[in-house]
């Protein structure tokens, strides 16, 4: 399943550095669905199949075998074959055209291998012939899987993955695919860091907090008891005097 | 200047023991945050209110007196509100539950009690109409409701009783309490519909064994005791709540579609009685083919027995008024109304009048009222209702009689018509009020700029025509300057003339021929689509309905989606909008397109779609009348082309292969991508398939194409910049698991790429559950969901970032971007659940984005996006600080002052629409549902706007100091310098 190698691979290709390894920390600990069935480890092979014509109708011929390994571990690797001299002049016409290059894989679960259960229908993905060309047959083959281990989608792209209309002669470039090849399952989406956060409250509050609680009421406004004091006195003996002040006046 | 607003501004000191503690997060907070706070003399100044109940079920009015002002009304949206039926103005209204919890079963009212039985006879409700405060509220035992009644002993109403489905009960109208309750017999066989008093020692409850017999049972109301019980044989009935009514001394009449026949029964006979037949056909009356008849009966008062007269609806548009007589099995017809819509009884004091309305010409019906004894029509009390060629054709009429001084009989009636409009008359024929029901459920809208007045017109038509020549055209550029030196002229006339009248008389009304674009494009013309399949133009300024269009034969649960093919922009062509309506079931879909200013419907000619369709979209290329092209996809996967002259055929060929669309079937998890041939043809080229086994979609949104982002990137505090990765592709796709376990639910987030079908992120939200409400803009996606472990809602926020150099600078295109953009994610705590949300748009994207949250509260929170960033630090770095973010705190602050209503709460909020003004600091918000609610944001304050007192005179006169300064001391130089140099 979501394993280290993969997630390696993710590093080299994105230079996501932060939160990848967050991510890939919590995939170990969250993908637990399809444990009970990991019986099988010894792995299994897909035919991975492609289609480029001229006329944009899609007959989709063999390009080799992936072998899918699920379990707690999952792995592929592809084994491909080169392209014929044929294959080689097609992909070159339908360039020209800017034709579609497609593939598609069946719909497969990478764990639940017991039943050997076949889905029908396949997931396809393509990218522009064209580039496919300019890139010398460079490709990044990605398979993504869902919670339980199903296959849900396959992409490809070149790399590079411009149509500059560059000419490609040699012959030699067509011929063997020099695929890199991931897997990826879902990232677990972060929760709220709540127990992150208290923490550093608590922090904060001993570091200020401490010195404040230690003062008592009477230490701490003594000043304005005081001044409240004095200032009840002062007015209460002011007050006869001006009382009768008007006293006499009147 | 101006007073304290209504809600608290932020700017309060905090005290010193908390600054203390949180001395950072303030002076950060006070830095950041946005007081939106109104002031109070604001109010209503750019925002207004609108308040609906939805379509009418029940409808009393007040007393039977002249003077009585109030109208009571309990609608499908499960609301009992009360009007003032001189104005139409709400006076109160009560919402409950939605869906059928609290749908509103029965409505009766006896004086001052309104008594309603509320969520299939789940509670019994009385209500005090003078204040509408609630009296009592009884729980009633378990089972469907099925009839209620007053009960009347010697002349008073102290009872009301219910039936359900397997029992009776009584309550006592004071106070609620059950006086009885008893299961009604044979409860399996039987169907109980319907009870009965006529003001006697007894309670009549029938039912009926479908095409078999009925069933009488009398219960005593001192105790429930079963005094009788019979059943009568009655083949031809299969239900007594669609073709019995109660008349005269408790005799039952029924019709029978089927024989063409009138059936009576007096229902308290002691000996065992038989239904007697009539045969229509021996009364000289004929029903017409295919109706069912109807019969209506009115019952004035519930201690006394109904009228014997009643009306027998032989056709959509015939009535006759028939009379049983004395004898009881007798019928004598007194009228016949052909052609007659609608009819119904009312009652004021002794007399009982028959209202009917009757069609008068194309656009206008006439009603009419009758002695119900005679049959003859009293005179002078003729209404005129005006029929709206627009609206719907009238549906129900509620008819308010009352006695005049002279003892004769007055009247006002509602109408409501098919497209929920109530419409309130009076004699002779003066329309009161309408209130536009409709509105209370509006399905989707757009915001449209309004046109350009007539010089402004002028002006760019001069632009727009061909050139021809060098003197023509001096002599147009001439009369243009004339026509707007006329126009000046006319309006420096009109400020002169108006300049002399007291302000309170000079009032701008909005009507159609005076709707003209403003300064900053602030008001605009809303669109409103509303389930009933009835369109409005509403002025955006004053919430005033500028026009409405009825769309007939629209079945209930059409789905609608609205697009704008033209705006005003292209003068002299009219804006054009198209509206898709498509059956949900059939999937068969037709347009509607219309001119959004004026709501008139286009004469354009449409496409036939034969084919359900499955996908519409609007592309940016346009034909040579600058209308966008809108595709739709059928289920065969071909594509029709709207408009489809021969320019857009030949444009479509060109770029067909740069087109691409994707389709979802959500019931198979399947998401597929597709590209379109020159032939109009379409090949499938990609396939994404989520299994339903695991999880389902439940919402797919893609990104507003009016949207705008000014900023490519984000500055960082090293002063690196952080590109952003902004796809106009991507699709947000939310997913639910299928399993609702607690502990194992799940909400999926899938980011794809609509041309590719790659999978750009997949992330998985563990412990959650829908509903999922989430906003999909620029470079994130913000969701809100319930976490089921921790019982709360969320929020949960994706930004994608490419790194800090870009693949590609110029232009961005799917097929060419082979690297993953970095995802960054962050979730917090929302204190509320929500209804909706939204994000705030603007003209050119500098401003700085809101998310509107709307509560179910009926608040709309007005979030700073500022606050939902991913990049949030957990702790404090001098990076940080330097780019302006705030410290991460899991739980997100609900602030009064950012409730952008203030204290006008807009319920039950189905959606917010956003719309860009002129003005880039102000977005223009819509919040519909119920309620409708329009007014106007500015998320990074009026940065662009001067304040209302800006001091004009100080500037100015600091203006001219400073150049009279610089004028004399330079003066005052030179003649130094002179002097200097003399010396």
């Amino acid at each position: 399943m979501a394993s280290v190698p993969r997630s390696f691979l993710l590093l080299s290709v994105i230079p996501t550095i932060l939160i990848l390894c967050v991510d890939f920390a919590c995939c170990n600990t969250g993908r637990k669905i399809g444990d009970g069935l990991d019986t099988d480890f010894s792995g299994f092979s897909v035919p991975l199949e492609h289609s480029f014509e001229v006329d944009d109708v899609s007959r989709f011929r063999m390009r080799g075998a992936l072998q899918l390994r699920g379990g707690r571990e999952t792995s592929v690797s592809l084994s491909q074959s080169q392209l014929s001299e044929e294959d080689r002049n097609t992909l070159k016409e339908v360039a020209a055209v800017d034709g579609l290059y497609k593939i598609r894989v069946p719909r497969v679960s990478l764990t639940d291998r017991q039943t050997e259960r076949q889905m029908d229908g396949y997931l396809t993905a393509f990218v522009r012939a064209c580039s496919l060309v300019e890139s010398h047959l460079s490709d990044v083959i990605t398979l993504h899987t869902d919670v339980s281990g199903y296959l849900i989608g396959v992409s490809i792209v070149t790399i590079p993955g411009a149509c500059r209309g560059t000419e490609v002669e040699d012959e030699v470039d067509l011929e063997a695919f020099n695929t890199t090849l991931t897997i990826i399952a879902p990232t677990n989406a972060p929760q709220p860091e709540t127990a992150l956060f208290i923490e550093r409250m608590d922090i904060e509050h001993e570091k200020r907090g401490k010195p404040q609680e230690q003062k008592s009421f009477f230490a701490k406004y003594w000043y304005l008891i005081l001044g409240g004091a004095i200032f009840l006195m002062a007015s209460s003996s002011a007050q006869p005097s001006a009382g009768g002040a008007e006293e006499q006046q009147s | 200047m101006f007073p304290p607003s209504l809600n608290v501004t932020f700017s309060k000191k905090p005290s010193v023991k908390m600054a203390k503690l949180t001395s950072l997060f303030v002076v950060l907070f006070s830095l950041f945050c946005i007081s939106e706070a109104v002031f109070e003399d604001q109010v209503g100044k750019f925002d207004w209110r609108q308040q609906y109940v939805g379509k009418t079920l029940f409808a009393h009015f007040e007393s039977n007196t002249q003077s009585s002002k109030k109208l009571f009304v309990a609608t499908d949206k499960n609301i009992f509100a009360s009007f003032n039926s001189r104005t139409g103005d709400l006076l109160w209204r009560h919402v409950d539950k939605t869906g059928p919890e609290g749908t509103i079963d029965t409505f009766l009212l006896h004086g001052q009690d309104a008594l309603m039985v509320v969520g299939d006879g789940r509670l019994l409700r009385s209500w005090d109409t003078n204040i509408g405060g609630l009296n009592w509220e009884a729980v009633l035992d378990t089972g469907s409701f099925q009839a209620a009644c007053f009960v009347a002993i010697q002349d008073t109403v102290k009872h009301v009783a219910v039936l359900k489905k397997a029992a009776i009960s009584l309550h006592y109208l004071s106070n609620g309490h059950q006086k009885w309750v008893e299961n009604l017999p044979d409860g399996d066989a039987v169907q109980y519909q319907a009870v009965y008093s006529g003001g006697e020692e007894e309670l009549y409850v029938l039912g009926v064994v479908p095409n078999s017999h009925l069933t009488i049972i009398a219960y005593s109301l001192e105790d429930g005791e079963i005094t009788k019980q019979r059943s009568v044989e009655a083949p031809w009935l299969s239900s007594v709540e669609s073709s019995c009514v109660v008349v005269g001394q408790g005799v039952l009449m029924c019709v029978d579609p089927a024989t063409f026949a009138l059936y009576t029964l007096p229902i308290q006979a002691e000996e065992t009685p038989e239904f007697s037949q009539i045969l229509l056909q021996s009364l000289d009356l004929k029903v017409s083919p295919g109706f069912q008849p109807v019969l209506v009966s009115s019952q004035p008062h519930p201690a006394r027995s109904p009228l014997s007269e009643f009306f027998l609806q032989l056709g959509t548009d015939h009535h006759v008024l028939l009379q049983l007589n004395a004898d009881g099995y007798t019928i004598a017809p007194l009228r016949d109304f052909q052609p007659s819509f609608l009819v119904s009884f009312a009652t004021t004091g002794e007399k009982t009048v028959a209202a009917v309305m009757t069609p008068k010409n194309e656009t206008a019906c006439a009603i009419n009222l009758f002695s119900v004894d005679s049959g003859r029509r009293l005179l002078d009390t003729t209404v005129i209702f005006p029929l709206d060629l627009n609206g719907g054709k009238p549906h129900k009429l509620y008819v308010h009689a009352f006695l005049k001084k002279d003892d004769s009989v007055g009247y006002r009636v509602l109408v409501q018509t098919q497209d929920h409009a109530l419409t309130f008359i009076q004699q002779p024929g003066r329309v009161v009020w309408t209130r536009e029901e409709a509105l209370a459920d509006v399905v989707t809208m757009e915001m449209v700029d309004l046109p350009l007045t007539g010089t402004q017109a002028e002006l760019e038509g001069e632009f727009g025509k061909k050139a021809d020549g060098l003197f023509p055209m001096v002599l147009k550029r001439l009369s243009s300057q004339v026509i707007l030196l006329q126009a000046w002229l006319a309006h420096l006339w009109k400020l002169f003339y108006e300049a002399r009248k007291p302000r309170s008389q000079v009032k701008n009304e909005v009507t159609i021929e005076t709707l003209s674009r403003d300064e900053f494009n602030l008001q605009k013309m809303m669109v409103m689509v509303t389930a009933s399949g009835k369109l409005f133009g509403i002025d955006s300024k004053s919430g005033s309905i500028l026009w409405k269009h009825y769309l007939e034969n629209v079945q209930p649960n059409a789905a609608f989606k609205l697009i704008v093919q033209r705006t005003t922009a292209h003068f002299p062509h009219p804006p054009q909008c198209t509206l898709l309506i498509k059956d949900k079931d059939t999937g068969l879909a037709t347009l509607h397109v219309f001119n959004p200013i004026f709501g008139r419907k286009s004469h354009i000619a449409l496409p036939a779609l034969p084919r359900p369709i499955l996908q519409s979209l609007l592309l940016p290329v346009i034909d040579q009348d600058y209308a966008k092209v809108l595709l739709l996809v059928d289920d065969q996967y071909k594509v029709t082309a709207f408009p489809s002259t021969k320019n857009v055929l030949q444009q479509l060929q060109e770029m067909a292969s740069s087109i691409f669309f994707y389709l979802i079937h959500s019931d198979q998890g399947n998401l597929s991508g597709f590209r379109l041939r020159k032939d109009l043809s379409t090949e499938r080229i990609w396939e994404v398939v989520l299994p339903t086994e695991v999880q389902k979609i439940v919402a797919v949104k893609g990104k507003r194409p009016n949207e705008h982002v000014h900023s490519q990137g984000r500055v960082m505090g090293d002063r690196s910049v952080l590109y952003k990765y902004l796809n106009p592709n991507l699709l947000a796709v939310v997913t639910e698991s299928t399993d609702t376990h607690p502990e194992r639910a799940f909400v999926g987030v899938f980011l794809v790429d609509g041309v590719t079908g790659r999978i750009i992120h997949e992330a998985v939200q563990r412990k959650a559950r829908g509903p999922v409400h989430f906003v999909h803009s620029e470079n994130w996606v913000v969701y809100e969901y319930w976490n089921t472990k921790s019982r709360r809602n969320e929020f949960s926020v994706l930004e994608l970032f490419e790194g800090t150099e870009l693949y590609n600078s110029t232009v961005f295109s799917s097929l060419d971007r082979p690297h993953l953009p970095q995802v960054l994610q962050q979730t917090y705590i929302f204190p509320s659940p929500i209804t909706t949300m939204e994000a705030t748009l603007t003209e050119k994207g500098i401003t700085s984005r809101h998310l509107l949250v709307g509560l179910p509260s009926g608040a709309i929170l007005s979030l700073p996006k500022m606050f939902l960033d991913p990049r949030r630090p957990e702790v404090v770095t001098e990076h940080s600080r330097e780019e302006n973010l705030i410290p991460y705190a899991p739980e997100m602050p609900i602030r009064t002052e950012w409730f952008i209503n203030y204290n006008q709460t807009v319920l039950r909020v189905k959606g917010i629409y956003t719309a860009p003004s002129g003005l880039e600091s102000t977005c223009l918000v819509v919040a519909y549902g119920l309620d409708i609610y329009q007014t106007r944001v500015y998320p990074s304050k009026q940065f662009d706007v001067l304040k209302d007192d800006y001091d004009y005179v100080l500037i100015s006169s600091v203006l001219f100091a400073l150049f009279f300064a610089t004028m004399i001391s330079k003066r005052l130089a030179q003649v130094k310098l002179l002097n200097r140099a003399w010396r």
